[in-house]
Order: structure tokens, then sequence, then C-alpha cells
């Protein structure tokens, strides 16, 4: 681009170097809108449409948004889809920190760090199903922990809890998801000048006393960013609450999941509309309370 | 692949059909079988792309076709949700479609799908009866729900509405069927399991399932309403919105109950579910109930006093087809019926559609073993070679006429479908 720009005459040149931010910007905007933008408004255009079990009919009804919102399912649906975002939320988030805490300020050798930094990424060498579904084996009813619980005398009885319910689903969520975690407050925690925690000791602030004044402002980029990476995945899943659930619980996802097997897809995308503006309304509750610009 | 095979001219066209008429009284006569009636020389260039489940959508059968009809067909096999939507959006990804019954009354009138000519269909006149009247024998009576014959014919080329009476041209060929039951857990349920209700059985809490396929799972839920004596249906195929929210009812108390320990979507789902013991009763298909004595865990397909749940698949031509492939297309059925594939079938505990070729292609002591329901004569070996049953074992069920001849009903499509989907899943959100 740069050659040509040169070669042009004076007074085009100057026009051209106008639009060259334009221009630059242009193919990744091409590509948003087409493979972004355009499958949106596809979305939105088909939520208006009319269907049967067998096809669909272009139209303006309100039909779809009326029986989705006027249910009880719905409601009942987002509730648990919420309950499930917000407990998996609050474990990765704990987990999450302490686990990159470790890491940023015990271990002292930077080499030690990065060995221990990509030994937590090693799970991802395998497929996510794979990772998921080997919960299940693990914790049935005569799973290898209902087992050794049993063989230790812990318990006299499997515990049918285990699998095939919330605590699995949710089990199942923090284990997938806490590196999404780890990594960006991880990421903040290395920028925070030490200085500051060693002027905080100085001060004369306790341990606890530093980690909420200093540490934790200082990591909520991070925590905000590993936040919508955990709320929006939770939100939008339908495969691991179907696996572990054993199909018995329901959520947002699994929904818009079953509605597009049954060929309801007009539902479906009024659906996945209303679930794209409840995530687009959270992620922008979240950036309110933290200011990412200024925190990068 | 496709585009090449129909750069041709008129003349090859009608060589072509000399050539198959030819091969045809050949075949006719006796003196061969299972040889290609089709002989052109471009013949291994065509591709049929046929999709389904995964019940018939074996490998052995490309195989097979590739080196006795000398055409290739690429199988695709995929869940039955998918395959519905696939032949009804996107009707020119396939050539032939292997669909059930109840989703044919759904696909068919989206104009996907040609009707076939029977005249061109060799062993029609074979095809068991189920499939063209209704019904297995003279006496039976036509089970509920969408039976077979109800969607196998149509008026005209051209129609989209099914036909009351068999007619000239047919939606489906029918390649493989069979009746369900509930499979079961010998070893764990400790006592003799004979009706359908026993699958809402207090004793079994937490240790039963139900397939989350709303248009199967209902029906198996009414078949465990009507054993209850909770009431009788008018028809368990096309209920009534009422009989919808009653059954439903009935499910959701037990789901509250905490009578199922999960809800399976595929086969393999099921399989894991009894191996593990995390189930020990739960509606089931055949071949997982032999995946799951496969791995030396006892598992029994129950016949029940109130009968069986039946199902069934066949074969559908795309409308795009035309020409040499239209002709392979065809070839490819009457293959289909002329016995080696219908033997495999049998096999492998289902049904084929023209019992006659198949028997052909069996040892009579297979034959007595699947199909007349008689201790085993001899292990009995599985299509691939091992030993699925030691000799003097029997057969599920038993006979064919048995089995077939106590259908309750039939896998269906509702008018209340979509009220239907939306009780279920108020089920399973519940």
């Amino acid at each position: 681009m740069s050659t040509a720009v040169i070669a042009v005459p004076k007074r085009r040149r100057f026009r051209l170097g106008a639009i060259a931010p334009y221009l630059q910007a242009m193919p990744l905007g091409l590509v948003l809108a087409v493979f972004l933008v355009i499958p949106i408004l596809t979305i939105v255009i088909v939520s208006f449409w009319d269907y049967d079990s067998v096809q669909i009919y272009p139209d303006f009804l309100f039909t779809n948004y009326i029986d989705l919102l006027t249910s009880q399912v719905t409601w009942k649906t987002y509730l648990n889809t919420i309950k499930y975002a917000v407990l998996v939320w609050l474990f990765t988030l704990v987990i999450g920190f302490t686990v990159a805490y470790f890491v940023a300020f015990h271990v002292k050798s930077a080499t030690a760090q990065m060995a221990l930094f990509l030994i937590c990424t090693i799970p991802f060498l395998t497929s996510n199903i794979i990772r998921m579904i080997s919960w299940i084996p693990f914790l049935g009813r005569n799973g290898i922990l209902n087992q050794a619980l049993q063989g230790i005398g812990v318990t006299d009885q499997p515990l049918e809890f285990l699998l095939f319910s919330d605590f699995s689903v949710i089990l199942t969520f923090v284990y997938l998801y806490a590196q999404f975690m780890v990594v960006p407050i991880f990421n903040s925690m290395m920028r925070i000048d030490r200085n500051l925690i060693e002027a905080a000791r100085d001060g004369g602030a306790s341990g606890f006393q530093t980690l909420v004044n200093v540490i934790i402002p200082l990591t909520k980029s991070g925590i905000l960013i590993g936040t919508i990476f955990v709320v929006t995945l939770v939100m939008g899943d339908f495969i691991t609450v179907r696996l572990m659930s054993g199909g018995q619980s329901a959520s947002v996802g699994l929904m818009i999941a079953n509605e597009i097997s049954l060929l309801q897809y007009p539902a479906a995308a009024a659906n996945a509309v209303v679930l794209l503006i409840i995530v687009l309304l959270m992620v922008a509750a979240m950036l309110r309370v933290v200011d990412i610009r200024k925190e990068l | 692949m496709s585009t090449k095979s129909r750069r041709k001219g008129p003349s090859r066209r009608s060589f072509l059909k000399g050539g198959a008429a030819l091969a045809g009284t050949a075949i006719g006569s006796g003196a061969i079988t299972g040889f290609p009636t089709l002989w052109a020389q471009n013949i291994k260039d065509v591709t049929l792309r046929q999709f389904g489940t995964g019940v018939s959508n074996l490998n052995a059968i490309a195989d097979k076709v590739k080196s006795d009809l000398g055409f290739t067909l690429a199988m695709t096999a995929l869940d039955s949700d998918a395959i519905t939507q696939r032949a009804v959006t996107q009707p020119k990804s396939f050539d032939i479609a292997d669909i059930e019954y109840w989703i044919c009354k759904k696909v068919f009138p989206t104009g996907g799908l040609q009707p076939m000519d029977v005249k061109k269909i060799k062993y029609f006149d074979k095809i068991v009866p189920i499939f063209v009247t209704g019904k297995l024998t003279p006496e039976s009576v036509i089970a509920q729900g969408t039976a077979p014959h109800t969607v196998s014919f149509v008026e005209s080329p051209e129609a989209k509405a099914f036909a009351k009476q068999p007619t000239q041209w047919m939606t489906l060929i029918p390649t493989i069927y069979n009746a369900d039951t509930l499979g079961i857990r010998p070893d764990l349920v400790g006592r003799p399991i004979s009706n359908w209700k026993d699958l809402l059985d207090p004793a079994f809490k937490g240790k039963a399932s139900i397939l989350n396929i709303p248009s199967i799972g209902i029906m198996d839920a009414a078949m465990v309403c009507e054993s209850a004596g909770l009431w009788k249906y008018a028809d368990k195929g096309n209920m009534s919105k009422e009989e919808i929210d009653k059954t439903m009812g009935v499910l959701t108390e037990a789901k509250k109950a905490g009578q199922f320990r999960a809800f399976w979507k595929s086969f393999d789902e099921s399989v894991n579910l009894m191996a593990s013991g995390e189930v020990i009763i739960q509606s089931m298909w055949s071949p997982a109930v032999a995946a799951v004595r496969s791995k030396g865990i006892p598992c029994v397909y129950q016949p029940l006093k109130e009968g069986y749940r039946a199902w069934g698949g066949g074969l559908g031509i795309a409308k795009h087809l035309s020409g040499l492939e239209l002709d392979c297309a065809y070839e490819y059925i009457n293959w289909y019926l002329s016995g080696w594939c219908g033997a495999y079938l049998n096999r492998q505990g289902y049904y084929s559609a023209v019992l006659d070729t198949a028997k052909e292609f069996m040892s009579p002591e297979e034959w007595a073993f699947w199909m007349e329901g008689k201790p085993a004569a001899a292990d009995i070996l599985s299509p691939e070679g091992k030993v699925m049953e030691k000799a003097g074992a029997v057969r599920d069920g038993g006979a064919f006429v048995e089995r077939m001849g106590a259908v309750a009903c039939w896998n269906s499509v509702m008018d209340e479908d979509r009220y239907m989907i939306k009780k279920w899943n108020e089920f399973i959100a519940a």
C-alpha cells in the first residue's frame, strides 16, 4: 500500500491520505461485516418469521418473542443459566486468583513462573469434550470417586448427587473455564510494580491489607477480562449442561439447540437475540464497574 | 463427479436402457444374482451420496455396492434430528436419503424427494405387507401412530400429499425396521419385568431413563401410561392437547420424584448408561442392547405384555436425481432388496424389507434363530464374524411374526407436534 501512495501525484496523495486509515481498517471491517454483522442481522430478521414443523415463512410477527417471553419455561431456564454463570464465576475467580497469585508472587524465579504457567495450559492440549466426558466415569455411581470413598469407609452408599446433577455441571464448568481466569489475572499481576508492594510493607501494611488495597485494585482489569470470558462461555454453553446433567437440566443454549434440532429456526433466532441482548447488557454493566481502557 | 455423468447424449442413454433390459432378463431367468443390470463404462464415475442414521449407514454396505454394482456410495451417518434438518434445508446435498417413516411425514411434503416408480422395483411384490397395506397378516390390526403404509404412497410423481391406498408411486422403499421395547439389567432389577409401567416403578428410583427425542419419548411415555391403566388413548401417535398434557404430567411428576437418572439422546449414551450401571431400566434400541452385551454385561431386551413401539426406515431418492444417476439409484435399491443386504441387517437383529431374498443369504441355523425364534443350533455370529450368541440361546421376543405382530404403535409425528414439543421442553426444564 505504501508504495502505491508514493507513486501517485501530490494532489491525489493528499486525498488518499485522508482515506488511508479507512483502507487500512477495511480488511478487518469486511471480515467482521461478512462473518459477524450479516449473520447477526439475519438472525434478527429470521426471529420475526413464521414457521411450522417443516418450513419457515418470511413474515413480520412478534409471536416468537411473545411465546418466548410469556413462557414460564424461559424464565426458569434463564434463571438456571444465570445461576450457573454466577456460581461458576465465583469458583473460577477464587481458584483463578489463588493460582495466579501463587505463581506471580510466591514463585520467585522467572523460569519457574513460566514453567508453572505452561503447566496450567497442558489440559488444553486435549479436546474440550473429552475432558468433559472423562468426568462421567469418575463421578458415576460405580465410578472411581464413589469406590474410593466407600473403600476408605467415608460413605457406605454411593453418592448419587456426584453425577447428572447441578453439582457435576458446575464442577465441569469450573474445571473447563478456570484457565480463562488464571491467564488474564496472572497477566495483570505480572505488571504490578513490585516496588508498590514493598512500599506497602514499609508503610506497615499487613499481607491482607496489601492484598485488598494494592493487589486486587491493580488486577481489576484481569479479573474483568476473565469474568467476561467465563460468563459469556457459560451463558452460551449447551453441551456441558446436556452431558453432565444427563439431559435433566436446561440452559438457554440447550433450549436454542433443541429448537434448532426441531427445525424451529425462528423461535431459536428469537431466543438467540434475547440471549445476545442479555449477555451484552451484562458485559456493559461490567465495563461500567471497571474502566478497562484506563486499567490497561 | 455428478456433473461428469450428466454429460451424456441420448444415444448412450437408450443404449443404457437396452442394456438394463437385457441384463434384467438375465437376472429374471434366475441365472445370475447380485450383478448389476446397468452396463455402462462411466458407471464407476458415479458417486451417490447417501445419509441416514447410524443403524443402516454402514461401510460394509458401501463396500459391497462398490464391488457388486461398480459405483461409489458415500455414506454419512447422522442422528434423526440432523437428518430431518438436512433433508428439509439442503435437499441438493444428498442423492439418497435413508430416513425413518415418521420423519418422512415431515420431510416428503417439503419436496426434496421424488416418488419412485414401483414398476422399476423388482421385488416390490415381495415387500413385507406392513409397508404396503399396513397389515402383517390379513388378520392383523393396524398399529397406532405413523404406520409406514400411511406415508408410503403418493398419487402421482408430482404429488406431495400421501395417498390412502397403494399406488404406482412410492415415497420410500423400506430397508430396515424393528420393534422396540425396554432394555433392562437382569442382574440389577431383581425381579421379572413384564409391563411398560415398570419403568416408573418407585423401586427403580434414580435408576430409570427415557430417551430425549420428543417424538419417540412421548410414545414410550404413552405406553407407560396406558400400561399403568391411567387412561386409554384413541391414537397414541396422534394425541389431543389434553392427552399430551396428561402424559407429560405423569412424566414430570416422575422426574420431580427423582425417578430418572438421565435422559439420553444418542445410541452411545444409552449404552454407557446401561453398561456403567447408572441406569438399570430404560427405553432402548436393540443394537444398543447388543452393544452392552458385547461388553460382557448382562442386558435383556425385555418383551412386554402391551407390545412394542416400532420404527422403520427406508430409502428415498432426491428430487434432483436424473439420468444415469437415477438409474444407479434404482439399481442400488433393487440390489438392496435382493438379499445380501437384508441378510446383513437381519443378522444384526433388525428386519429386512424382503425376507425371501434375505433367507437365501443366511444359513438355515441363522434363519431359525433370527426369524423363527428357535434356539440357536450353532453359535450365532455377528456380520463381522464375532460370536454374538452361544448355541442354545433364544432371541428376545421370539419369532418375526410374534414381534412385528405385537406392534402397539409406530413412531409418529402428531398434528399437535408443535404443542407437544413445547410441553416436552417444559418437562426437561422442570
